[in-house]
């Protein structure tokens, strides 16, 4: 069990907000000086064109206006609309880039959330392209979607990305598609031209795109399955963009329905076509493209509610500290007057039940986009070898990779051995085996991404709700500093697009089953522990409690059946599945934030400017760790409880006992994560913060 | 002009003027408190002389631009995101305190010593640029000092324009009192400038400028040399905050012609 202290006088309390030096740290990116250029650019828009917009009343409107598209020039200006490509596209990061997309989506939704919808938005567009995309797509489009250069004659490029169908098609599932495509023309030794048909909802950028990635399927014998096509704005026929959508959120971004009808070569099918037996194959199916665009473009958006939670925290100290100055009931020096709201203990307790969220939300999702950047060039080739192997076809693959998960299994099982102990040969050789290091990183991506989506967007809102009531009524109003009522209406729409709740919920409980992350999570139940015994007051101790109550839960789910007989583990009985999904995002959220504080307080005392404060931070954060671990460890019990009983009248008495023996477990190693919060509470009291906030 | 201008630019960070600003006593005199941990931005008079100088390099091709910088090299780092990407120069970092709490002679002598060992500069062809003043001291000699220890007697202060004439010589604005402009004539450099505010806007980020001067400002980073201001020789009587004033008085029913009058008499003093 972990000890804590309950001496408040010793503890050295963190003295300002943390800075840049501090995130870089934590987040990562603190040798990567192109990430945090970007940063910089970033925030200069977002607190000046962006922050200028909101205050201007520009979301009052659902129209695309000439004063929004100032975002885009913004975006032009500082490199924000070029940070997509690659340098020989005329981008000037090489590698991969979700991070980087993520620190954009941070820094614009710390202002607003349309704004850093439409900065995605664009890059969402090419993302079929980039993913999948000939060479001579990619080239194409990327290069068009470039700025000008100073001297250089040509208009910008800007696209939508179309999937979403009036009901009651895509959205609710993206495997049926009511878009269109049929050959109009093939003459001997010519390209086919093709009639592509697609009328599209909710489409964002559609006010001024220039070119649509549309899925569609096929309507002629003559082309087999689904396609994503690229249609633009000249081609001959309709590109209607329809009427705007009446969204009350996200009004930085443009949206509407557009009406697509237009005739365009075959080489506009996103990643080729091959011809056999007078029929068009795809490439790739529009599944196989959307697999792979939102497995990245969905983690930014996670980022981006927990990003706002985080830009509250600075604007409600203040409006608590402040809520009584000026009046003639409280004067300079007394405590009424320094402290405000904060002489009250719920004020602070809520406030750090925001930030404890916040931080465990952005370090979810950062830890989700650096694997993604550690996974792209491991995907490509595995692209590569199962090619040159001729492997193609989902189920030729589904055996291989049954095969080599063994592999994949011993690789983890060798990782953990001390390296005097462990077949250094075999692990070097594992180790060095791509499409074993796919498998791996693959059952991590899969669970990390849709959970960071699902628990940031989702508990996020919720507890954004909370940062609008912790300004009283000034939180509801249109003027309210740090535009928090707009953040918390617009975190509604960020739990729901790119794949609402259920799409996430859905594929977490397929994917959380998977031998290779389950063995990862064990291992992770232990390199906690051993954390426990190092550093005591994270909440380790009560996440590898929780965590080892869920795994023990998932078998005995897997196992059982309700008393009427049915099965209580199948995908379809959502009942008990999504809450069960639900509570392991609770778990993973905690990890990644209590990792991201080993981070700081390792490399930490290498900066000089972070050093000075170094102990506050750590002590801060660390308190943090522990109340949210506390909190994931009870959302666990509770969701388990109900599940493990909750289908039952009578249970077995040896699974009962298990489960009691593992819940006490958890319950009792909650010592003095309570006294962390008041702690984390007492450091928001007395923590600086600046004059005025950075925005209007 | 022959050859373009060397153009040396003396500018460092002081703290972000949003934030909370209080003065304590550290180990060795007067500090600000969590100075360190607090945000900095360019000081903003050596900003505006900066986006002045790679104006005018610009356009008078041949010329280049040094930004010479005394401060705390982990926060100059920091400042570079930004500020390398905005403008393209030679970083030369001195490591030292930037807080306000040193003494402007120590600071000129380094900054001149510094601006004394750039390879390559052509003091016939340098025009010495820097902010008519300090936001973290406001003492305003600084610039004066690094030019007479460099040997550059030709010296503006409160500069909002700078014109290069056909025949090389320069058209100078200085502010002066009364909202006015005293304007000057300079046969040419070698010259000091102190910048006011010039006249152009803050350039917006640009990442390939930015990704360009990251080869030479990391570098100069790590190969910052220590300057050791503000460590002794001035000792100070007391340090506090200005004191506000808000003289507030409570009248109703007055016509807005009314206000107005009363408001251009206060101003006309």
């Amino acid at each position: 069990m972990e000890t804590a202290s309950s001496e408040n006088k010793s503890v050295e309390f963190m003295k300002t907000l943390p800075g840049d030096d501090v995130r870089q740290i934590m987040w990562r990116y603190s040798d990567r000086y192109d990430l945090q250029m970007v940063v910089q650019s970033a925030r200069s828009v977002a607190r000046g064109v962006v922050a200028r917009l909101v205050a201007d009343g520009a979301r009052n409107t659902h129209d695309w206006t000439d004063s929004k598209s100032k975002l885009l020039d913004g975006f032009d200006q500082v490199g924000l609309t070029q940070l997509f490509m690659d340098p020989e596209d005329g981008g000037f990061i090489a590698g991969p880039k979700n991070l980087a997309l993520a620190l954009v989506a941070f820094e614009l939704s710390w202002v607003d959330g349309g704004a850093a919808t439409c900065s995605l938005a664009s890059n969402l567009a090419l993302s079929p392209i980039h993913e999948k995309g000939t060479p001579e797509q990619r080239h194409t489009y990327m290069s068009r979607c470039v700025p000008p250069l100073p001297g250089e004659e040509r208009t910008i490029w800007r696209g939508a990305f179309a999937l979403t169908e009036p009901l009651p098609y895509v959205g609710v599932d993206t495997g049926i598609l009511s878009g269109k495509m049929r050959v109009v023309e093939w003459e001997e030794g010519k390209e086919p031209i093709l009639h592509v048909e697609k009328r599209g909802r909710f489409i964002t950028n559609m006010g001024f795109a220039d070119f649509v990635t549309a899925a569609v399927d096929s309507d002629d014998d003559r082309i087999k399955g689904s396609a994503m096509v690229i249609l633009e704005k000249d081609d001959p026929g309709t590109f209607d963009r329809g009427a705007t959508t009446l969204k009350l959120v996200h009004q930085l971004s443009s949206t509407s329905d557009p009406i697509l009808s237009l005739r365009v070569p075959a080489s506009r099918i996103i990643g080729g076509y091959t011809v056999k037996d007078g029929v068009i194959i795809p490439n790739f199916s529009h599944g196989d493209v959307i697999e792979s665009v939102f497995r990245r473009t969905r983690v930014p958006v996670a980022i981006m509610t927990s990003a706002k939670l985080m830009s509250a925290i600075e604007p409600v100290i203040r409006y608590q500290r402040t809520r009584f100055r000026g009046g003639s009931a409280s004067t300079p020096g007394t405590p009424r007057y320094e402290q405000g709201l904060q002489q009250k203990d719920d004020a602070v307790q809520r406030l750090v039940d925001i930030w404890a969220t916040a931080e465990a939300g952005t370090s979810f999702g950062f830890a989700a986009v650096r694997l993604l950047d550690e996974f792209d060039p491991v995907e490509r080739e595995k692209d590569r070898i199962l090619a040159e192997r001729g492997i193609s076809g989902g189920r030729a693959q589904m055996k291989l990779f049954k095969e080599l998960e063994k592999g994949a299994l011993e690789y983890l099982s060798l990782q953990q051995l001390p390296e005097g102990e462990r077949d250094a040969a075999r692990f070097q050789e594992l180790a060095g085996d791509t499409l074993v290091q796919f498998l791996i990183t693959d059952s991590l991506a899969n669970i990390y991404c849709p959970a960071t989506k699902l628990w940031n967007t989702g508990y996020g809102a919720t507890m954004m709700r909370e940062a609008v009531s912790l300004m009283g009524g000034y939180g509801i109003t249109e003027d309210c500093p740090g535009f928090l009522c707009q953040k918390w209406s617009d975190a509604q729409l960020e739990a729901t697009y790119e794949g609402p709740e259920a799409v996430q919920r859905r594929q977490i409980s397929i994917t959380m089953t998977n031998e290779l992350f389950l063995a990862q999570f064990r291992i992770w139940i232990t390199e906690l522990r051993q954390l426990a015994a190092q550093r005591a007051g994270t909440g380790a101790t009560i996440l590898a409690n929780a965590m080892e109550l869920w795994l023990w839960t998932l078998g005995y789910l897997q196992k059982s059946r309700d008393a009427d007989g049915k099965a209580l583990y199948h995908p379809q009985r959502h009942g008990a599945v999504f809450p069960f999904v639900d509570s392991l995002c609770w778990l993973l959220a905690s990890r990644e934030q209590i990792l991201d504080l080993l981070e700081l307080a390792a490399k930490g005392p290498d900066n000089p400017v972070v050093a000075e404060g170094l102990e506050g931070f750590t002590n801060f954060f660390s308190d943090l760790c522990h109340l949210q671990a506390a909190r994931a460890a009870g959302e666990v019990v509770r969701i388990c409880s109900e599940l493990v009983y909750g289908y039952q009248f009578v249970m077995e008495s040896s699974d009962e006992e298990t489960f009691r023996s593992l819940r006490n477990r958890v319950e009792s190693s909650f010592a003095g994560s309570r006294l962390a919060k008041d702690r984390a509470a007492m450091a928001v009291s007395k923590v600086m913060i600046p004059e005025a906030l950075d925005y209007p | 002009m022959n050859g373009g201008f060397h153009i040396v630019v003396c500018g460092s960070i002081v703290p972000d003027p949003l934030q909370t600003l209080a003065p304590v006593d550290g180990p060795t005199g007067p500090a600000l408190k969590n100075e360190m941990m607090l945000p900095s931005v360019l000081d903003p008079w050596a900003g505006h002389s900066l986006y002045e100088a790679a104006n005018l390099a610009k356009n008078i091709p041949g010329s280049k631009v040094w930004l010479v910088s005394l401060g705390p090299k982990a926060k100059l780092q920091q400042l570079m995101m930004s500020i390398a990407q905005k403008v393209t120069f030679e970083l030369v970092v001195l490591d030292g305190p930037a807080g306000g709490f040193t003494d402007s002679f120590e600071v000129a002598a380094a900054l001149a010593g510094a601006i004394d060992k750039i390879p390559g500069l052509d003091r016939s062809r340098l025009l010495l640029f820097g902010g008519c003043a300090s936001a973290s001291r406001d003492a305003g000699v600084t610039m004066q000092m690094v030019g007479e220890q460099l040997g550059i007697t030709e010296q503006f202060l409160g500069v909002d324009e700078l014109k290069v004439q056909d025949n090389g010589s320069f058209r100078i604005l200085e502010r002066i009192e009364g909202g006015q402009y005293q304007v000057s004539e300079c046969s040419g450099a070698p010259a000091v400038l102190g910048w006011a505010t010039g006249n152009l806007p803050e350039p917006p980020n640009n990442p390939q400028i930015g990704m360009m001067n990251m080869r030479t400002v990391m570098p100069a980073l790590q190969k910052a040399v220590p300057a050791p201001v503000g460590v002794g020789g001035v000792s100070y009587l007391g340090v506090e905050l200005p004191s506000q004033r808000r003289e507030t008085r409570i009248v109703k029913d007055m016509s807005a012609d009314d206000i107005a009058a009363e408001i251009v008499a206060w101003i006309k003093g």
